[in-house]
């Protein structure tokens, strides 16, 4: 636990250090607030709109569907962009510059220093959506949306984050070129957001399949404000299997060199 | 306290450790001496746990390193070729950090960053970010977290290289200094480096070990004999006699070729004996036929070479 921590600290303070976590933290917060505001006017055109209907009693609009559910499928477009920055370089600056030699001489388990490398990243991606709630604190000042669906959307951000993060980290494990780390991230990323368009291609059996890998239907759910434990399964999974898969990796390691 | 047995290691189907066996009793510092690719940083890292052997086994303090990685790498304290530092990260805290992950904290930890820094000698640049220091100071600092935790055991991959001389002196320095607490293996090109600080020196080549002796009898052993071959026209036992009876010479053997008469003579000196003249003396004056007279030169000698030519290098 304590060795977890030391590692978790160190490459938090890393972060903050280099001019990466500055970088990522502003960058998310301008993209979030641009896309709150766009998807917030769009809603308020509509709501206008809907007001001036000339043919009596418009349908009620729906706050979660019609703002929060944009909303955050941005913001979870936003991370696909911004996670490989937060992972390339985890693993893969340790093995460029040798410190990965001295990681694993020393008394700590390499599940132990994955586990704290991972928590951090975890942590300044947490930041980093956190900072996006600003905007959505304002709309609860001045307006009066449900609470539930907001808190449902960001418990299913930082599931789609936590998944990202872990597959990034396989990444960075694979090689020492940090910039190779964050492209092969980056399509990967986007591979597992359009697969459902493949699967529509394909086979109801393998369609099925490619579906249930679809990053987006599992989080779609979120987004609407419905908590559904299979799509917790999906994530909690894909986060194990990701870390274990980057522990096999750094295990190989001591075999392939 | 480590016992290296027929350890052997390939890259792909290049061999890098050839079936190499030798052990280090505590307290001993052992040098680890040979040409550039002779197999040290991989033997190294085999006994410190950062690659897998290919076949052989390794004890570190009665502690398989396959077995017991963790027993195992609590006891030693490694120092890679290359200092692993983090170079985005003040000495200090550096060390705080490797304290902490080789099992130190608290007060403890933080003596033993302040007392590991005097020992260095990096406490006037404890403030300075690593990534900025010299190239003398980062080698400095690469000790200083090896010792950290008080290892009973010391791994020192070519602590010297890349230091000017008056670094090299110092260095040297610090690593005696650190005997007798600690068991130390070092490796190095250079041979007066180990006849400076080892008890014991271990030649590797080619992933072989080629010697393994104190320093005195190795010494002895290579400035002292030479052998020289001899190609003689004539009686072969007479010459053989004649040969064995002049002053300095230990041993004659004899050695047939397709041509009759001619054999070859592998003659050897002994210790410290200039033989050639003699010889040659010998075999004019009794008129018999000297076909070819050279000397042999040891594969020991030629990696010997090899090694003093650094030395010179450093000093220039
Ligand atoms: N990661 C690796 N992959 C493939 N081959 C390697 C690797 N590391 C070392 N080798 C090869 O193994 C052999 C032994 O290398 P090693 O680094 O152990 O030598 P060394 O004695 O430390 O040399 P030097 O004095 O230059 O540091 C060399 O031929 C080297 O090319
Ligand atoms: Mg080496």
């Amino acid at each position: 636990m304590k060795n977890i921590y030391s590692i978790f600290i160190r490459e938090l303070k890393s972060y903050f250090i280099s001019p990466i976590a500055y970088v990522i933290l502003t960058v998310f917060l301008l993209l979030s607030g641009y896309f709150f505001y766009t998807v917030l006017s769009w809603f308020l055109q509509y709501s206008i709109q809907m007001q001036a209907n000339p043919y009596g009693q418009p349908p009620p609009v729906n706050v979660n569907l019609m703002m929060m559910r944009p909303l955050f499928l941005n913001m979870a477009i936003i991370a696909v962009f911004m996670i490989p920055m937060i992972t390339m370089r985890l693993i893969a600056e340790e093995k460029k510059t040798g410190t990965l030699e001295l990681l694993m001489t020393s008394p700590i388990t390499p599940m132990q220093w994955i586990l704290g490398k991972y928590l951090s990243g975890f942590i300044l991606y947490a930041s980093m959506i956190t900072l996006s709630f600003i905007p959505i604190f304002l709309l609860f000042l001045f307006g009066n949306p449900e609470f539930w669906p907001v808190i449902s959307g960001y418990i299913g951000l930082l599931f789609l984050g936590g998944a990202f993060l872990s597959l990034g980290l396989i990444v960075s494990s694979l090689t020492e070129n940090q910039i190779i780390a964050a492209t092969v991230s980056f399509f990967l990323f986007l591979l597992l957001w359009v697969i459902d368009w493949i699967a529509d291609s394909l086979s109801y059996t393998m369609g099925s399949v490619i579906k249930y890998l679809s990053i987006v239907s599992h989080f779609d759910d979120f987004a609407k404000g419905i908590i559904d434990t299979s799509n917790i399964v999906f994530f909690l999974s894909f986060i194990i299997f990701g870390i274990f898969l980057t522990y096999r990796s750094i295990d190989s390691i001591r075999w392939r060199i | 306290m480590i016992s290296v047995e027929n350890l052997t290691k390939y890259y792909g189907i290049k061999k890098a450790v050839d079936n190499i066996t030798f052990s280090v009793k505590k307290g001993e510092i052992l040098g680890f001496l040979g040409p550039n690719a002779a197999g040290k940083t991989t033997t190294m890292r085999i006994i410190t746990c950062y690659l897998s052997a290919s076949s052989g086994t390794v004890r570190v303090a009665g502690y398989d390193i396959f077995e017991n990685p963790i027993e195992v790498k609590k006891r030693i304290g490694y120092m890679p070729e290359n200092p692993p530092l983090y170079t985005d990260m003040t000495v200090s805290s550096y060390l705080k950090f490797v304290g902490g992950i080789k099992g130190l904290s608290g007060k403890k930890l933080n003596e033993r960053v302040n007392e590991v820094m005097k020992v260095a000698a990096v406490e006037d640049v404890k403030n300075r970010v690593t990534g900025k220091l010299s190239k003398g100071y980062r080698q400095r600092v690469g000790l200083a977290q090896a010792i950290i935790h008080n290892p009973e055991i010391l791994i020192l991959d070519e602590p010297t290289a890349g230091l000017d001389p008056k670094q090299i002196i110092e260095t040297r320095e610090l690593i005696k200094s650190l005997a007798g607490q600690h068991t130390i293996v070092v490796s190095t090109h250079i041979l007066p480096e180990v006849s400076m600080t080892c008890d014991r020196v271990l030649i590797i080549n080619e992933g072989k070990i080629v010697a393994e002796d104190t320093i005195e009898d190795l010494t002895k052993k290579i400035r002292g004999s030479e052998t020289i071959l001899m190609e003689i026209n004539g009686p072969k036992n007479e010459i053989k006699e004649k040969l064995e009876k002049i002053e300095g010479v230990a041993e004659v053997k004899v050695q047939d070729t397709k041509d009759g008469g001619l054999h070859k003579y592998h003659i050897e000196s002994k210790p410290s004996f200039n033989i050639r003249k003699e010889l040659a003396k010998t075999v004019v004056n009794s008129d018999w036929g000297l076909e070819e007279m050279r000397t042999i030169s040891l594969s020991l000698e030629d990696i010997f070479l090899k090694l003093t030519t650094k030395e010179e290098e450093v000093q220039n």
